[in-house]
């Protein structure tokens, strides 16, 4: 058991809360929001100075071969930050697909990714697939030696910006996956501003040819790639909404200690107090749950990696919503405003419980695991088994 | 970052596991796990057998008989042994008295106290709170008056937790009326067989008698017999209530209740074939406490290596008891509403371990709602919650 971080991960986080305190200021965050793209491209270059564009880019490949906590530490500085650029949809999650999976050809690509040149985009969820992976209806055939795409992606962050896409596809064996370049014909890409200013894109594919090796990984081998691309964006997620809570709550309690209403600061008014004191509960808790998430990243067991995940992700959904609600409302009418920061991290944490699967979606996988994982045998089928096990425990 | 336990503390667990399953007799963990009603001596059964392989107090320096284990090998311990359903050592003793006897007490009091904690021949009791002095402890007016080498203490503690099996108590007395209220508290040890000392059951709200007043009329205490020096017993107190570090999370207790919830819903007829377990509406509301659970368990472990790295106990505590009798209450609540329609059924008799007759319903009901009333108390004791928001909000927050 040891929760400390390693020397490297604390000069990361250092060295990029003070590049982002320095940088990405408030006024600068609307900025780039108001702009469109959701990425300005001075940000993003020293983004690729600092390494972290290639942090889970092997050092052969152009990274620096960084690990699941290196990536905690940068979420969690980006979530401080309020930061929106398309950190997570490239460098851990395309990135990620790429070298687990990517063909010598396709991980080329991600020298360019860790030199910032290079986005990429996984356009996997659609209209109607409401965070269900399997739930696809695109279609790749075979045409000739290529395949031709068909189907509409939805959501796809940065999908308009990036230079290159992963479209997941049904074909006859299953899921598989293409690596298709942002511009390409028959492939239309309709940029959609969100509420925190980050970018997202719906996608027509309308008969895109690629060749036959845009395949990435195997053919109808495409479901574990994109499960592993939802745990590494979950856990991700979970770390930004840890660090946007801790900002969120820092600037809460600065606010109620000199904010005075009846000749006081509000802090000292009780009712006030105990609500702070539940919001530091279940940033707290957060926080836990966000550590086990990118722990259990690793681990082989299916169910239990994606047990911890749903967990995390359901806890932390939860957790933000409350640390927002209560952030706002403790701000008052200053934080209904679009002036302060606050109102940023609210609904920063608002978009997170929406991304990769609300609190309901993966209350609904965990509890379907507890189901599958309990002992059977103990599950009463009939009303004749109808007493419960006398020292069952 | 590493969030397991190492080797050698699976393999610590392993021995524990190997231990309690060799030496808990099977009808005490019934009794537990059955939810029957625990006498004195099945409470001190296990102390003793605990005492064999020095695991009452296993966290005390090696000096006074402990093992010096480490806080996650406590918790391991903790854990095992409620999960195979043995009933808990309480904490007044090795966990409370103690170590302000360690730190504070003479030479005298340490080899005579000591050493009857870890044996099981003294059973302690907690005489702090007062019908007018609960979360204002310091207001508390029991008084002592010092008469040559004795106190005579008068006055009256309340919610002493089975005082009716104690052989002592500690006590906050008032020695002072000058300064503040904190000034004047002393720190005594008194014996409950002392004339003067009467103990009234308190009947709490499931019919049970747990909790008691303890009056104090007169009663002669040794000089010998105070803790530390006269008007500092506020400091001990203080001491004593952060000493408290993560055993009010409740994690393993929590563990087996979580255990014993799924294991009641699953075998619950809740129509159409299904159990109630399956039903979507009750399955998320077990779903999301067992979520809590698994947080609560990492921010225990957080916080012994926070305690791990800087040697001096913090305030996160609070959070750990705020959310850890939370989880209590809810899990409990969800027990009592799997029962059902059976969940009003109030079946004292069905709680003695000699009772011979089945009770009505499920087998576990007579103890599943009366747990349920019984545990409004975790956020009412060891500070209530809003103590305990209190300290996270003035000593986390700095409001």
């Amino acid at each position: 058991m040891d929760f400390t971080f390693t020397e490297e991960q604390t000069q990361i986080r250092d060295a990029l809360r003070r590049f982002l305190s320095e940088t990405y200021t408030l006024e600068r965050h609307r900025r780039i929001a108001r702009a469109g793209s959701g990425c300005d491209p001075e940000i993003w270059a020293q983004f690729a100075e600092l390494g972290i564009l290639g942090l889970l880019i092997p050092q052969p490949l152009g990274g620096i071969g960084g690990n699941a906590f290196d990536a905690l530490v940068v979420m969690e500085e980006l979530g401080r930050a309020l930061v929106i650029e398309p950190y997570l949809a490239t460098a851990l999650v395309g990135a990620g697909i790429l070298v687990r999976a990517g063909s010598p050809a396709q991980q080329e690509i991600l020298a360019g990714v860790a030199a910032g040149k290079t986005r990429l985009a996984l356009a996997h969820d659609e209209p109607d697939s409401r965070w269900r992976l399997g739930a696809i209806a695109t279609r790749a055939t075979r045409e000739g030696a290529g395949w031709t795409l068909k189907g509409r992606k939805a959501m796809v962050v940065d999908g308009a910006g990036a230079d290159y896409l992963m479209v997941s596809a049904r074909t006859e064996s299953g899921l598989s996956l293409f690596l298709v370049p942002g511009p390409t014909e028959r492939l239309t890409r309709a940029a959609l501003g969100t509420h925190d200013g980050s970018s997202v894109a719906e996608i027509a594919l309308d008969g895109v040819r690629v060749p036959a090796d845009a395949l990435i990984g195997s053919e109808g081998g495409a479901l574990a790639l994109v499960e592993a691309a939802r745990e590494v964006a979950i856990a991700g997620l979970c770390s930004e909404a840890v660090g946007a809570m801790d900002a969120l709550l820092a600037l809460t309690l600065a606010y109620v200690k000199t904010r005075k209403q009846f000749g006081v600061p509000i802090g000292g008014f009780q009712a006030l107090q105990h609500r702070m004191a539940d919001m530091l509960l279940h940033a707290e808790l957060a926080r836990s749950m966000s550590y086990l998430a990118t722990a259990k990243l690793a681990v082989p067991d299916a169910g239990e990696r994606r047990r911890a995940l749903s967990a995390a992700k359901f806890l932390i959904g939860r957790s933000a919503r409350l640390v927002g609600q209560e952030a706002v409302q403790m701000h008052g009418g200053m934080g209904v405003t679009d002036e302060l920061a606050t109102s940023h991290y609210f609904k920063r944490l608002t978009l997170i419980n929406a991304s990769c699967g609300d609190r309901d979606h993966h209350l609904d996988e965990f509890a379907a695991g507890m189901i599958t994982s309990f002992p059977q045998a103990l599950l009463s089928r009939s009303a004749a088994n109808a007493s419960a096990p006398r020292s069952s425990g | 970052m590493n969030l397991n336990f190492s080797e050698t503390e699976e393999r610590f667990r392993g021995e524990v596991r190997a231990f309690v399953a060799a030496k808990l007799p099977a009808a005490l963990r019934d009794k537990v796990l059955g939810h029957k009603r625990l006498e004195r001596e099945d409470f001190l059964t296990w102390v003793r057998i605990l005492n064999t392989r020095g695991w009452v107090a296993p966290g005390w320096p090696r000096k006074f008989g402990g093992q010096e284990l480490d806080p996650a090998r406590q918790l391991i311990l903790e854990e095992e042994c409620a999960l195979a359903g043995a009933p808990p050592v309480l904490p007044f003793g090795p966990r409370m008295v103690a170590p302000v006897i360690m730190a504070f007490g003479n030479a005298a009091q340490q080899e005579y106290f000591l050493p009857r904690i870890l044996n099981g021949e003294h059973w302690w009791c907690q005489g702090y709170s007062e019908p007018g002095s609960g979360s204002d402890l310091a207001s508390l007016k029991t008084r002592a008056e010092r008469r040559g080498e004795s106190y005579i203490v008068s006055g009256q503690k309340t919610w002493t937790t089975l005082a009716q099996y104690a052989d002592w108590i500690f006590c906050l007395v008032r020695t002072s009326q000058e300064g503040r209220p904190q000034e004047g508290i002393s720190f005594l040890l008194i014996d409950m067989k002392s004339p003067g000392v009467t103990v009234r059951p308190i009947v709490m709200l499931d019919g049970e008698h747990e909790i008691n007043e303890v009056w104090l009329d007169n009663v002669e205490v040794p000089v010998a017999n105070r803790v530390g020096k006269e008007n500092e017993g506020w400091t001990y107190a203080k001491f004593l209530l952060g000493h408290e570090r993560v055993s009010n999370a409740a994690l393993g207790v929590s563990k087996r209740a979580l255990r014993e919830l799924k294991a009641i819903a699953a075998a619950t007829p809740a129509g159409s074939g299904r159990p109630l377990l399956e039903v979507p509406r009750f399955r998320d509301r077990i779903a999301e406490v067992e979520i809590d659970l698994m947080a609560l368990e990492v921010m225990v472990l957080r916080v012994i290596a926070m305690d791990r790295e800087r040697h001096t106990p913090g305030p996160e505590a609070s959070l750990l008891k705020l959310h850890g009798s939370q989880i209590q209450q809810t899990i409990s609540e969800l027990a009592m509403e799997a029962l059902g329609p059976y969940a009003p059924l109030h079946q004292p008799l069905a709680l003695s371990a000699d009772w011979a007759g089945a009770p009505a319903g499920p087998p576990l009901g007579p103890g599943v709602t009366g747990r349920y009333f019984n545990f409004r108390k975790t956020s009412i004791y060891a500070g209530s919650n809003e103590i305990q928001r209190n300290i996270i909000a003035r000593h986390m927050l700095g409001l």
